[in-house]
C-alpha cells in the first residue's frame, strides 16, 4: 500500500461531506460527465450552429438552458475538480506527465484502451443519465432507486469482465 | 433553511461560486484518496486494492445520514433535493456500457479529470474518449431517443420501494457497507501486490 495516500475511509468521510454541501447549499448532487456534455453542445453552437439547431439532442439541450449550455452548475464544478486534484497533487508530489501502466504492457495499448474505455463510458454516462459520481455517488445519498441501478450496473459489469481484459492490470 | 439556493438564500451566481468550492474539495478528496490512478482504481475489481469501494460507500453513507439528520433538524428540506429520475431500461444498459468503460480504460469521468489534471496522459486521453462518446450519442440521438426515454417510473426513493422508512433504510446501508468493508480488507490480504 502506498501510504502517501489519505486513509480510504477519512477520505470517504470528506468526500460525503463534500456532497452533503453540494446538496445542502446547491440542492443536488456532485458530477462530472454532465460538464462535459455542455462542452460538446457548446462547441457544437460554435462549430456548426446549422446543425447544432437543427439536431434533436442539441435543441432539447438548448432550450432546457437558454443562458448558454456552458452556464451551468457541474461546469463550475469541474473547474473547481481540475483545481483542487491540482492542489492536492502538488501538495503530495504527484504532479507528473506521464503515461501509467502496468509494467506487462506498453503505452500504446495502454493508451488505445484508455480512448476505448472513455469512449463508451461517454456514451453510457449519456444513456444512464449521469456517470459514477451524477449518477450512482449521488443518487444512492439520496436514495434514488435509479442511482442504485446504475451503480449495480456499473461495477457489476466491470467485475463480470475483469477476467478478460486482466492483462491490463495484474 | 436548506438548500440554500432553491429557498434563495444566495443567488444563482454565488451559488456558481459554491459549485467551484465544492468541485475543489471534490477534486482534492478523490486526488489524495488515489483516485488519480487507473491502477488503484482497477484494483477493486481484482481484489488487490479496494479503495473505491471504501471511499464510494463510506462516501455514500456520509452523505446519507447527513442528509437525514440535517432533515431531522430542520436544516434542509429534503423535498427540494434533487432526485435523479429512474427509467430502468437506460439506467441499466447505460450502466452496463459504462461498466464496459471502467474496466477497458480504469477511469470514470470524474476521476478521468482528476488524473488527468496532475498529468496523466492516458487520463487526458480516456476525457478524449469521452467527448467521442457524448458527440457519438448526440449524432446517433434519434437512433436511441425512445429507448432513452422508455419507462420513466418518476422519482423513487429505494425505501419506498421495499416499504420502510429512510432511516431504516439508512441503517441498513450501514450494515451492507460495513460487511463490504469487511470483504475488501479481506480481499486486499488474499491478492496482495507490492508494487503498482
Amino acid at each position: 500500500m502506498n501510504t502517501k495516500y489519505l486513509n480510504p475511509y477519512l477520505g470517504g468521510v470528506l468526500l460525503g461531506l463534500v456532497l452533503l454541501a453540494a446538496n445542502f447549499i446547491s440542492g443536488r448532487g456532485l458530477g462530472a460527465s454532465g460538464a462535459l456534455k455542455s462542452v460538446v453542445v457548446q462547441a457544437a453552437n460554435v462549430i456548426t450552429p446549422e446543425h447544432a439547431e437543427n439536431a434533436v439532442f442539441y435543441k432539447e439541450y438548448n432550450h432546457e438552458h437558454p443562458k448558454g449550455p456552458m452556464r451551468s452548475w457541474l461546469v463550475f464544478q469541474v473547474l473547481g475538480v481540475v483545481v483542487g486534484a491540482f492542489i492536492s497533487g502538488a501538495l503530495a508530489g504527484r504532479l507528473k506527465v506521464k503515461v501509467e501502466h502496468s509494467p506487462k504492457i506498453t503505452s500504446k495499448r495502454r493508451l488505445i484502451f484508455a480512448l476505448a474505455g472513455g469512449v463508451f463510458f461517454g456514451f453510457g454516462s449519456q444513456l444512464g443519465r449521469g456517470c459514477t459520481s451524477g449518477s450512482a455517488l449521488s443518487g444512492m445519498a439520496v436514495l434514488s432507486v435509479g442511482g442504485f441501478v446504475t451503480m449495480a450496473a456499473i461495477f457489476g459489469t466491470a467485475f463480470a469482465l475483469a477476467y478478460f481484459v486482466r492483462k491490463n492490470w495484474i | 433553511m436548506g438548500p440554500l439556493v432553491v429557498n434563495e438564500i444566495i443567488s444563482s451566481s454565488t451559488n456558481f461560486l459554491f459549485a467551484f468550492l465544492i468541485g475543489i474539495g471534490f477534486g482534492f478528496v478523490l486526488e489524495s484518496s488515489g483516485f488519480s490512478s487507473s491502477r488503484k482504481l482497477a484494483g477493486v475489481f481484482y481484489g488487490y486494492d479496494t479503495v473505491v469501494l471504501k471511499v464510494f460507500f463510506t462516501a455514500a453513507i456520509t452523505a446519507m445520514l447527513g442528509l437525514l439528520f440535517f432533515s431531522l433538524f430542520g436544516w434542509v428540506d429534503l423535498s427540494l433535493v434533487y432526485v435523479n429520475p429512474t427509467f430502468l431500461p437506460s439506467a441499466i444498459a447505460g450502466g452496463v456500457i459504462m461498466g464496459v468503460g471502467f474496466i477497458l480504460g480504469g477511469f470514470c469521468p470524474g476521476t478521468s479529470v482528476c488524473a488527468a489534471a496532475i498529468g496523466k496522459i492516458d487520463a487526458l486521453v480516456f476525457v478524449g474518449g469521452l467527448i467521442l462518446g457524448i458527440v457519438i450519442f448526440a449524432e446517433g440521438y434519434p437512433l436511441w431517443e425512445s429507448f432513452y426515454k422508455a419507462g420513466f417510473q418518476g422519482f423513487p426513493r429505494i425505501n419506498e420501494l421495499i416499504g420502510v422508512s429512510q432511516g431504516v433504510l439508512a441503517l441498513l446501508m450501514v450494515l451492507v457497507a460495513l460487511s463490504m468493508f469487511w470483504v475488501g480488507e479481506w480481499a486486499e490480504k488474499k491478492f496482495p501486490r507490492e508494487e503498482y
